[in-house]
């Protein structure tokens, strides 16, 4: 521009190599730094809602139904049962946070914000919009489980130094259901198929193991409550928190492992026949 | 010309059996209006879309900047600025938010899209509106800020479809004015419209599309002076009476055209036109004699009007 006392600068050319080449220009932190600021624009207490339905479960069927019960077995141990479901409720509240974001969120910057588009008409890859939507759903899970994390330490929950790792565990399970409901919500066509999404987690919520051992179930149920991805993130968790750690922890995080990398190549995917056809 | 930044041949665009682009082929020089004007549904908004290298072509070759556009979409939108038909704005983000978090999507540096950001305000002459909401905004600061935003990476290219669409008159003069500036500083513009006036005053070349085609390429006074006579007179008769009237004109004038509610006759010269219709006893209800615009341009390749 003729009034200008900047020096024009162009704008860097994407860094792009191999199979990623106009997928991914390595700029997901200008995707992440918008959404951030977008937060710190609005009201805060958005965020904070969510955090809030796990700590409720704990209080009522954690000290309330915990002192009829009394403790649970797990992994051939006595656990108190407010500390059994702690953990579970912790990979819970981290799945709200990453689904919440990579659904409802989304949804709405997809559909009707025309944000994608926006990104999309700039150097930005697809593949930097998708990872930069899934650190954001991270961050509120991250939010949502350090929140829990202190609540269960006040109230003497985690019995074993092994705790602090449950926050990474609980990065790792938010990774892996923002990834895979950016995915999803790709698909989706209208507010009301995201109440599928919502069908789909109440179940999974009540039934894995989340609030008793799923050794309660015939073997056939169980296999299918393993199949599903919160029991991999209760178990993990769980094991991280009494410290009763076992050899099955690997194969938890190699479910998580598969689940991320599918959940971010269909994501990439479907966002480049969404907005660039 | 020099070498042109945009270079299509046979470019062919198909959704399913339906073609929206069929084979067009046209070159755009560094610096120059080009625009392509066609009524809504011709495959200017498609052609732009490609240009941008937001949606792929089907057939043909395209080369933006020297690249090709199928292979190399982020490095070609590196240098483009793109403002989309209707305002895409980030309605989350107030207006200076929208400047700075869009330039920040280029990879620009902090410290300089903060000071570009600002400089961009006042080229959009929205200084006053620095922290509002973008929801509250009229339609022209919208479009003003989204021209603005487009601009934040310095672009070589600037793709408009549809500026001044939706914009009331005052509106538009002001937009003409800043994109003149562009043009002025040696930005290429590429414009699609389906306002012959928007045609005349910003391009200096254009093709007029058609169901996908492209049925006429020049600057607009040559299209005018190939395609039209100097000077239309429109006359009308009354809706009834139009057709019965354009039976009893022949002979005057190069060509006539009988539209639902008027008739136009194309003549060099339009009061003799007019003239020689009431010398054959015709009382035309009202008549009109103006210069000829690429709506008749267009009017006569296709047989139909721009807007409809």
């Amino acid at each position: 521009m003729s009034a200008s006392k900047l020096t024009p600068m162009e704008a860097p050319a994407p860094r792009v190599w191999g199979p990623l080449r106009g997928l991914y220009g390595g700029r997901t932190h200008a995707v992440v730094a918008r959404g951030m600021r977008v937060i710190a624009r609005n009201n805060w207490l958005i965020v904070l809602t969510g955090f809030f339905e796990p700590v409720f479960y704990l209080l009522s069927m954690g000290l309330g139904l915990g002192a009829l019960i009394g403790g649970v077995e797990f992994y051939g141990h006595e656990v108190p049962y407010a500390a059994y479901i702690a953990p579970a409720l912790m990979a819970v509240s981290a799945m709200n946070g990453a689904i919440y974001d990579s659904t409802m969120n989304v949804f709405f910057k997809m559909r009707y914000g025309k944000i994608y588009e926006q990104m999309l008409s700039t150097s930005l890859g697809p593949m930097d919009v998708a990872l930069g939507e899934i650190v954001m759903a991270l961050f509120r899970g991250l939010l949502y489980a350090s929140g829990f994390m202190v609540v269960t330490t006040v109230l003497g929950l985690n019995l074993s130094w092994t705790a602090l790792l449950a926050i990474p565990a609980a990065m790792v399970v938010a990774f892996g259901f923002a990834s895979f409901g950016l995915a999803i919500t790709s698909y989706m066509k209208s507010f009301q198929h995201l109440d599928l999404v919502w069908f789909m987690m109440i179940p999974m919520f009540l039934l894995s193991a989340t609030f008793f051992p799923i050794s309660v179930y015939p073997e056939w149920a169980q296999w299918v409550i393993m199949a599903f991805p919160l029991w991999h993130g209760v178990d993990m968790i769980r094991q991280l928190t009494t410290g009763l750690i076992q050899p099955s922890i690997w194969v938890h995080l190699g479910y998580f492992a598969v689940m991320i990398l599918l959940g971010v190549t269909m994501a990439t995917k479907r966002l480049k026949a969404l907005f660039l056809r | 010309m020099a070498q042109p930044v945009i270079s299509a041949r046979g470019l062919t665009k198909r959704y399913g059996a339906f073609t929206a682009v069929d084979g067009i082929d046209f070159d755009i020089a560094p610096g120059e209006s080009f625009g392509f004007l066609g009524p809504n549904g011709a495959g200017k908004s498609t052609t732009m879309r490609m240009i941008a290298a937001t949606s792929t072509r089907t057939d043909g070759t395209l080369s933006v900047l020297g690249l090709d556009a199928n292979h190399h979409g982020p490095e070609i939108r590196a240098q483009l600025g793109i403002v989309p038909q209707g305002d895409m704005l980030d309605e989350e983000l107030r207006v200076i938010d929208n400047l700075y978090v869009y330039g920040r999507y280029f990879g620009l540096p902090r410290a300089y899209v903060k000071a570009r950001s600002e400089e961009l305000l006042d080229f959009a002459q929205l200084r006053e509106k620095r922290t509002a909401r973008v929801d509250g905004l009229s339609g022209g600061m919208k479009r003003r800020l989204t021209i603005a935003r487009g601009l934040i990476n310095n672009p070589k290219v600037m793709l408009l479809d549809e500026p001044t669409t939706g914009l009331d008159p005052q509106a538009r003069h002001v937009l003409w004015d800043r994109l003149f500036r562009l043009k002025e500083e040696g930005v290429t513009l590429v414009v699609t419209t389906h306002f012959m006036d928007e045609a005349e005053q910003l391009c200096d070349r254009l093709v007029v599309i058609d169901k996908g085609t492209i049925v006429a390429e020049g600057s607009p006074q040559s299209l005018i002076r190939e395609y039209s006579t100097r000077e239309v007179l429109e006359v009308r008769f009354g809706s009834a009476r139009n057709e019965a009237a354009a039976g009893r004109l022949e002979g005057i004038g190069e060509r006539q055209e009988l539209l639902p509610d008027r008739v136009l006759i194309y003549a060099d010269n339009g009061e003799q036109a007019l003239q020689a219709v009431t010398e054959r006893g015709l009382e035309p209800v009202t008549s009109l004699v103006r210069r000829s615009s690429l709506e008749d341009v267009f009017l006569r390749l296709t047989g139909r009007s721009l807007i409809e």
